[in-house]
């Protein structure tokens, strides 16, 4: 891989960029990085955190030189090849769209000129990947919108989003795992279980994983 | 000794706390565990726990607490006038209270967040690797919530370490030593808490602030901002000279930390805390070092803040020193359970 910036979050933290902008190659080299960081660990490192571009590692700054640290995080990261083959799991997430579910059906619509039934079909019709997980425990950030479904979050937001609620936050999409406040703008509810923290792992959904939505009246 | 805790009245925010859930944050999980973690590893210490064990974070209005049991407990962190059985019950005081024991907290005299450790640890079911409270996913701690009226929290069976301690100080007895050795209890959280000076690094897009706005964070005369009401166990909302950005910022969210300075479009602050989500896509202005993070912990609303320039490496030789203060304690307590 090519030279990465490695750089410090504070006294506990360092953030490894690996790209500028929320695109595929960039995802990749994101989780190909994660893996092989998190395949090796650096004692006194507790949490590496993938996103969008970067991999940040948490470490007890008692413990950790951040030089040592980072002069090891290059080597593994930039000897990493450009093109990595990372297993990519399919999940089917079932939805019902519109109605007490998708309150924001109809917004989404008239924001994209189209009708909700079209709305709906270009939503369920595209395959989607986790590029990270953040906002809340198991939340997915997909890629793979459909542009025209873009829309701009919730002038206010709502203090309770249900759990299993399928949303559009501009250009991302994306499902509520549990119940909080948010603002993203509801189109459906899914049944499934986004995360259990009895369950191992508790996220349904990882970075890498493909993601479709299929329609359902149950 | 085995013992029980049951609650009488819950106080104004009470929480089984430990030293955090570290290791999902790429699940989206947050760390949360104690805000002061320092005060609740020394809590630990005093009765002989190891030092995550869980205890509980008292919020400026203590609740009310009676034994079930006997019990080595401790209390430090913020000063909130907690008696035994009407005794005071100063921060950083052991004592092994009787069976049918009260513990009261009174008027707030010094901080914000007081730990009570009991030996053997509170013995709520572990959940992801941490006993600590996340209040909004509701897990961990006693069932994802604040402590209630009427709550009865389990206590574990003490190690050895809290046996020798207990029999040294004899039931019914408050130890008659005291960290005093740990500078850090004391004066970090003392009497001139109502304005503090907490040191910082440069945040990534400090560079990216107005010359006037980076005056006012760390310039010579750097101003104060005051904890604002909406501040909680996430983050610190900070009001004060509203900061801006020499242009506005599209930016991708990426890691936080605990001690991050985001800075929304309105200009004012906000500081992450225990609680804080794993990622965040605001400037980050920036970032509070480690050692230091206590101090914003004991900050409540009105509380003066006023930052101050630390460089990464002298972060990590204060952050180190008081390492090794906390390790001379557990080791000095180490020899009175001998």
């Amino acid at each position: 891989m090519r030279r990465v910036a490695i750089e410090p979050l504070g006294d506990a933290a360092v953030l490894v960029r690996l790209g500028i902008a929320i695109d595929e190659a960039t995802h990749r080299r994101v989780r190909a990085a994660h893996a092989s960081l998190t395949a090796e660990p650096f004692p006194g490192v507790s949490d590496i955190v993938p996103a969008y571009t970067t991999v940040t590692l948490h470490y007890d700054p008692a413990r950790v030189d951040p030089e040592a640290l980072s002069r090891r995080v290059r080597e593994l990261v930039e000897q990493l090849p450009e093109e990595l083959a990372l297993p990519s799991r399919l999940v089917r997430v079932p939805v019902r769209y519109g109605g007490e579910d998708g309150p924001d059906l109809a917004a989404v619509a008239a924001h994209a000129q189209l009708t909700p039934e079209e709305v709906v079909r270009r939503h369920a019709a595209g395959e989607y990947v986790v590029h990270m997980i953040g906002f809340a425990p198991g939340f997915p950030y997909l890629f793979g919108l459909d542009p025209q479904l873009a829309c701009p979050r919730r002038d206010a937001p709502r203090q309770r989003v249900p759990a299993g609620s399928v949303g559009i936050g501009g250009t991302q999409a994306g499902i509520y795992p549990i119940e909080t406040p948010g603002g993203w703008q509801l189109i459906g509810r899914t049944s499934l279980v986004l995360f259990d923290a009895a369950r191992e792992p508790p996220g349904l959904l990882a970075p890498g994983d493909r993601v479709r939505f299929e329609e359902t009246r149950a | 000794m085995s013992a029980e805790v049951r609650v009488l009245r819950s106080g104004l925010h009470t929480t089984v706390q430990d030293l955090g859930r570290a290791g999902h944050q790429h699940e989206g999980v947050p760390v949360c565990g104690a805000m002061d973690a320092a005060a609740l590893r020394l809590a630990n210490l005093l009765v002989g726990n190891p030092e995550g064990a869980a205890s509980l974070e008292v919020t400026l209005i203590g609740p009310t607490l009676e034994l079930a049991g006997d019990v080595l407990l401790s209390v430090t962190g913020a000063d909130l006038s907690a008696s035994l059985d009407e005794r005071p019950l100063a921060p950083g005081r052991m004592v092994h209270a009787c069976a049918g024991s009260q513990l009261t907290f009174g008027p707030r005299a010094t901080g914000c967040r007081a730990y009570v450790a009991f030996a053997g640890g509170i013995a709520v079911p572990p959940v992801l690797g941490s006993r600590s409270t996340y209040l909004a996913a509701r897990l961990g701690g006693m069932r994802g919530r604040a402590l209630v009226s009427g709550d009865v929290l389990p206590i574990a069976e003490p190690g050895a370490c809290s046996r020798a301690l207990a029999a040294a100080v004899g039931r019914g007895r408050c130890a008659p030593w005291r960290p005093a050795a740990f500078a850090g209890d004391t004066a970090a959280v003392g009497n001139a808490e109502d304005a503090i000076e907490v040191r910082a690094l440069r945040g990534r897009h400090f560079a990216a602030l107005t010359s006037p706005a980076r005056g006012v964070l760390l310039g010579g005369d750097a101003e104060w901002f005051t904890v604002s009401g909406a501040s909680d166990r996430m983050g610190y909302r900070l009001e004060g000279p509203a900061l801006a950005l020499e242009e506005p910022l599209e930016l991708i969210s990426e890691g936080v930390a605990f001690g991050t300075v985001q800075l929304p479009p309105d200009g004012a602050p906000i500081v992450l805390m225990a609680d804080r989500q794993t990622t965040g896509g605001y400037p980050r202005v920036l970032e509070v070092a480690s050692v230091d993070r206590r101090l914003l912990a004991q900050a409540r609303p009105g509380t003066r803040v006023r930052f101050r320039e630390i460089s990464l490496d002298e972060a990590r030789r204060v952050y180190i020193a008081r390492e090794h203060e906390l390790a001379r304690l557990a080791d000095a307590i180490a020899l009175r359970a001998r």
